[in-house]
């Protein structure tokens, strides 16, 4: 019964780790870029909730909404200004940009919060449960997990089933020709980072409020956000979420063994999947 | 149409400023050898510092700027080797000096381990990947109870005392055994520092060398002339590794003290590396060293300003890979033309040149 308690457990954390790779997923998708600053704009993005919280006296989830146009804006603007004039067929220069970007975040928020660990508080739900059977379930958790679900389900509805994602996989394929459509590649990948950092601002909600978090610790978010997409396979939001919650579950089961191993656990996991499925388990990209 | 045998085809590297350069290197050398006997103890460290700095920054340009290999992950080797030392020396009661070198070979084995698995990711995924690994070799080492788990050791202070040597350079200069050993180390990173550069030039020099860039410019065309694209980077990744273990294992001779938050740091064994290689000018065997000595005088400008030095640091990067992606070197080198290490192929002689009697691209 506890193994069943600690899975359950384990996919709901999946859950958080698919909201922090969905973003990542999404950007790669359009692009091909590997933003490795993804993570410090997570971090980013729970102290502005933070900020809106204290400065409005606003609920978090209300704190949240507000934050998203803002992180639209700055994704919007941090691709049309900076992304896109590393993009081409050198790896060096998006990778060392978005290094040297991670490095500059991660300063600017010690300076400017100094390294002291904080929260959001969300009122009492952060111990509230419900009971699925004989399994009690944290109220955050399954929230967490539910909303991974939406974000999942709406980003493949934006893919397949709108303008815009039919741009998106346009681009995607052959940026010349749907240049030659009327689509105009710079306005379309900085709108595809806008929305990443949508995704972000919901990953940044539940990371803020679930546990602590300080300015250092956007790099560890961004390793597992990657190996959820490895595992998943390039190219697929399922697939992305699917690579979260075996990361999630890994984790909290290396953990029931012992607490040191956790991380490592969800490392293993990793490597165990790019030892024999290199392509992920539902790969879809050919590359 | 055959050219007479004076203007036959030639294949030269070398150039003038080169030449000049090499005189004044072997000078640099000699007075850098003799500066125990005459600077001070804290520049002494300092010097140590910008040695072993510029041995991590060249490496990892052989390793990004020569292979296309972009890793993220060297803290690895840095920690692995410092590890494989501590364990050798408190563990196995060597001599440190011979546990470097053992600790060289450590992190040449752990790179072999782990190639299989990141040598399975491309491009961007390849950094991500090294940094994954390098997370699993921390996370396993730090359960490693004998070497302070979590929390980290300290070397014996007899081992150091102990170093073949120290006792001989403490009596030649009379001074104390702790300041005899940082003697040793400084001149220990010095020929670790010179063996390096000698290597990557020889190295860019060779066939291998010339395949080498041919697979950073473009791997199809090279693999289609027949250069075996997979050893190549094979080779470079696990020579790389055991320079890197062997430096990683020198500084934590002359730190004596390891915790594997410390030697793991992807900060320090990695974020300032990238950063000197970048503002340095990657590609180059000079922007490493350009870089390191810009590295060494910003972060004494900015010392007292605690996280500005970084955000500081990350900004001119980032200016620098956005608009001179050649680095402070690729400015200068571009607008005289001038090479201290050439490792550039130039034509000369045969038919039909141009006025300076050459030919060839800039990468050639």
């Amino acid at each position: 019964m506890i193994w069943v308690d600690t899975i359950v457990q384990g996919v709901l954390l999946g859950g958080l780790y698919a909201l922090f790779a969905a973003g990542l997923s999404l950007v790669f998708g359009v692009m091909r870029l590997v933003n490795l600053a993804h993570g410090d704009l997570i971090v980013l993005g729970a102290f502005l909730i933070l900020v809106i919280v204290s400065a409005l006296g606003l609920n978090p989830f209300l704190a949240a909404l507000v934050a998203l146009p803002v992180m639209f804006c700055l994704g919007w603007g941090l691709q049309f200004v900076v992304l896109n004039r590393t993009l081409g067929d050198d790896i060096l220069p998006p990778l060392l940009v978005t290094f040297g970007l991670s490095i500059v975040i991660q300063n600017a928020l010690l300076e400017g919060f100094s390294a002291d660990s904080r929260r959001i508080s969300v009122g009492g739900l952060e111990a509230a449960s419900v009971s699925l059977g004989p399994i009690a379930v944290g109220v955050m958790p399954l929230l967490t997990f539910l909303s991974a679900v939406a974000v999942i389900i709406a980003l493949n509805a934006l893919f397949y089933r709108t303008a815009l994602g039919r741009a998106f996989r346009a681009t995607s394929d052959d940026p010349v020709t749907a240049g030659l459509m009327g689509v105009d590649p710079k306005r379309l990948f900085a709108t595809a980072t806008g929305i990443a950092m949508i995704v972000v601002t919901i990953a940044a909600l539940y990371l803020g409020t679930r546990s602590n978090f300080d300015p250092t610790i956007g790099p560890a978010r961004l390793i597992y956000a990657f190996e959820a997409v490895i595992i998943g396979g390039l190219g697929s939001f399922w697939g992305t979420l699917a690579g979260g919650v075996i990361i999630g579950v890994a984790q909290t089961m290396g953990a029931a063994i012992n607490p040191e191993w956790q991380i490592l656990s969800g490392h293993v996991a990793f490597l165990l999947v790019l030892l024999f499925r290199p392509r992920g388990l539902f790969p879809r990209a050919n590359d | 149409m055959s050219a007479p045998a004076s203007s036959a085809w030639r294949v030269e590297t070398r150039t003038r400023a080169a030449t000049g350069f090499s005189v004044f290197a072997v000078l640099l050398v000699a007075i850098a050898f003799a500066a125990p006997f005459f600077v001070s103890r804290s520049l002494l460290q300092d010097l140590f510092l910008i040695l072993t700095m510029l041995v991590l920054a060249q490496n990892w340009n052989l390793l990004a700027g020569y292979a296309g290999l972009v890793s993220v992950g060297q803290q690895a080797f840095v920690g692995f080797g410092a590890y494989a030392m501590f364990a050798c020396v408190s563990l196995g009661g060597l001599d440190p000096i011979l546990a470097v070198l053992i600790a060289g070979v450590a992190a040449a084995m752990l790179s072999v381990a782990t190639g299989f698995f990141v040598f399975r990711l491309q491009g961007a995924y390849f950094a991500i990947g090294t940094w994954v690994v390098a997370e699993v070799v921390r996370l396993v080492l730090a359960q490693w109870r004998a070497l302070g788990g979590g929390t980290g050791t300290s070397l014996p202070n007899a081992a150091i005392r102990d170093m073949a040597a120290v006792q001989w350079i403490a009596e030649a200069f009379s001074v104390r055994s702790a300041q005899a050993a940082d003697i040793l180390t400084y001149w220990l990173a010095l020929i670790l520092c010179c063996a390096t550069i000698g290597f990557i030039y020889w190295l860019l020099r060779t066939r291998q060398g010339l395949g080498l860039s041919a697979v950073r410019d473009n791997q199809e065309a090279a693999r289609s002339v027949g250069v075996d694209a997979r050893r190549i980077k094979w080779a470079v990744y696990v020579s790389v590794a055991f320079v890197t273990g062997m430096a990683g294992a020198l500084i934590y001779v002359q730190k004596a003290r390891i915790s594997p938050d410390a030697a793991f740091s992807v900060v320090d064994w990695t974020a300032y590396v990238i950063f000197i290689v970048v503002i340095g000018g990657i590609g180059t065997l000079e922007g490493p060293i350009i870089g390191v000595i810009v590295f060494f005088l910003l972060q004494k400008t900015l010392a007292d300003y605690g996280s500005w030095y970084l955000l500081v640091l990350g900004l001119i990067g980032i200016a620098i890979m956005l608009f001179a992606p050649r680095g402070l070197w690729g400015l200068f080198s571009d607008r005289t033309g001038i090479q201290f290490f050439p490792v550039r192929r130039i034509l000369k002689g045969g038919p039909s040149t141009d006025h300076q009697g050459t030919r060839g691209g800039p990468h050639g």
